[in-house]
């Protein structure tokens, strides 16, 4: 904390501080493990729950998971288009979902209550190695759905409309795993540490209106990933005349 | 373990990467497959299919009120030409007892007029009979009288 200007015991949010499992000769941080078994085992549960008993007249759970899933197929649908929306639904669906919990699971679960002896427990998305994996899956995916839908013609993509797009085309291949990954590690990271620091400032109140705009944060980001996701693996299967 | 350090942590930092990349993005896959086979795929049957049956029963109803719609212009139609008939019918029935009305006056007036005519050819007959039988009564007195003045004589 040296070359802050005051002592400031950020100590305390202890960021960029990991509990480490050892599994053979790789470490992990155990902490995003841990909490994303929690949130995915709750999702689980819910859907689990929501589907056992499913009707033609809707109740209870099964409202709620017919709206999610209405509202995927939707986004799914408008981003990639009906001929292929289909295929990757359960993909976009998921990372939605997954996104959503783990944001949402961060900011209202009080993981602060169980003490690690390092690192603390938190969103799963605070931690840059579940964004960038989410990013890279995205990139394998469009990849993936340009390749099985059009063959080789998928690398016409690359000189459409004219050639002098190539580089920027292939920068973009680049920037677009780049982009997902900060934006959302940055968004929910900088959510956890700005209501830290105005907790640890004002305890009281003023804390809370932050908390809320960081739910609403964590709601738009899972949205914006998956549309982003949906919206790149649509390029990718779009044919061009 | 490539580390930038940030806020000062001697060891990991913001931007650790290791093995939670790869694993966690396997674990991501799995629960792709775990949610497709426990979500997306029951519900999107459900919904499917009663987004199905929604569809059909609409196409039903949307038939039913057609051929509702169809019977009720028949109907209607029907009734415009019973109403049409049953006006010609009282009309026809009009028509046939005024005939009827006529035809027996005509009947009774002939009848009558023959009658009087017959009367009238009676009273005739007779008066000329009785005219002739005075006649020849009054010739037979005449001749009686001039006979009896004669014998006088």
């Amino acid at each position: 904390m040296g070359f802050l200007p005051f002592v400031f015991p950020l100590a305390e949010l202890e960021v960029g501080q990991h509990l480490y499992w050892q599994i053979g000769n790789f470490r992990i941080h155990g902490q995003v493990f841990m909490t994303s078994w929690l949130l995915i085992g709750a999702l689980l549960a819910l859907v689990v729950i929501g589907t056992k008993k499913m009707e033609r007249d809707p109740k209870g759970v099964q409202n709620l998971l017919e709206f999610l899933w209405d509202y995927i197929r939707d986004l799914a649908r408008t981003q990639i288009g009906e001929k292929v929306y289909r295929d990757w639904m359960p993909f976009i669906g998921t990372l939605f979902l997954f996104i959503f919990v783990s944001n949402w699971g961060g900011a209202l679960v009080p993981w602060k209550l169980i003490e690690l002896p390092s690192g603390e427990l938190g969103a799963p998305t605070a931690d840059i190695n579940t964004t960038v994996a989410l990013a890279l899956l995205v990139s394998l995916s469009y990849f993936y759905a340009g390749l099985s839908n059009k063959g080789l013609r998928y690398f016409e993509y690359y000189v459409h409309p004219t050639p002098i797009m190539l580089p920027f085309k292939i920068v973009e291949d680049f920037t677009k795993p780049l982009s997902l990954s900060f934006r959302l590690f940055g968004n929910i990271l900088a959510d956890e540490l700005v209501v830290a620091v105005l907790v640890f400032l004002v305890p009281l109140v003023l804390p809370v209106p932050v908390m809320f705009l960081g739910l609403f944060t964590s709601a738009i980001q899972a949205l914006i990933f998956a549309t982003l996701a949906a919206y790149y693996i649509g390029e990718a299967v779009e044919e061009h005349h | 373990m490539p580390t930038l350090f940030l806020f000062g942590a001697s060891e990991g930092g913001l931007f650790d990467f290791d093995a939670t990349l790869p694993l966690m993005a396997v674990q991501v896959v799995l629960l792709t497959f775990i949610l497709n086979a426990l979500f997306f795929k029951p519900v999107g049957r459900v919904v499917e299919e009663r987004e199905d049956y929604v569809n059909t029963s609409r196409a039903e109803a949307k038939k039913k009120i057609a051929e509702v719609e169809r019977l009720e212009t028949e109907l209607k139609d029907q009734l415009k030409e019973a109403r049409l008939q049953a006006q010609k019918v009282i009309l026809e029935a009009e028509q046939d007892s005024e005939n009827l009305y006529k035809e027996a006056l005509a009947l009774a007036n002939s009848e009558a007029n023959a009658s009087r005519e017959k009367a009238r050819r009676e009273i005739d007959s007779q008066r000329n009979e009785a005219l002739n039988q005075l006649k020849s009564e009054a010739d037979n007195l005449g001749d009686l009288i001039v006979e009896r003045l004669l014998a006088k004589k």
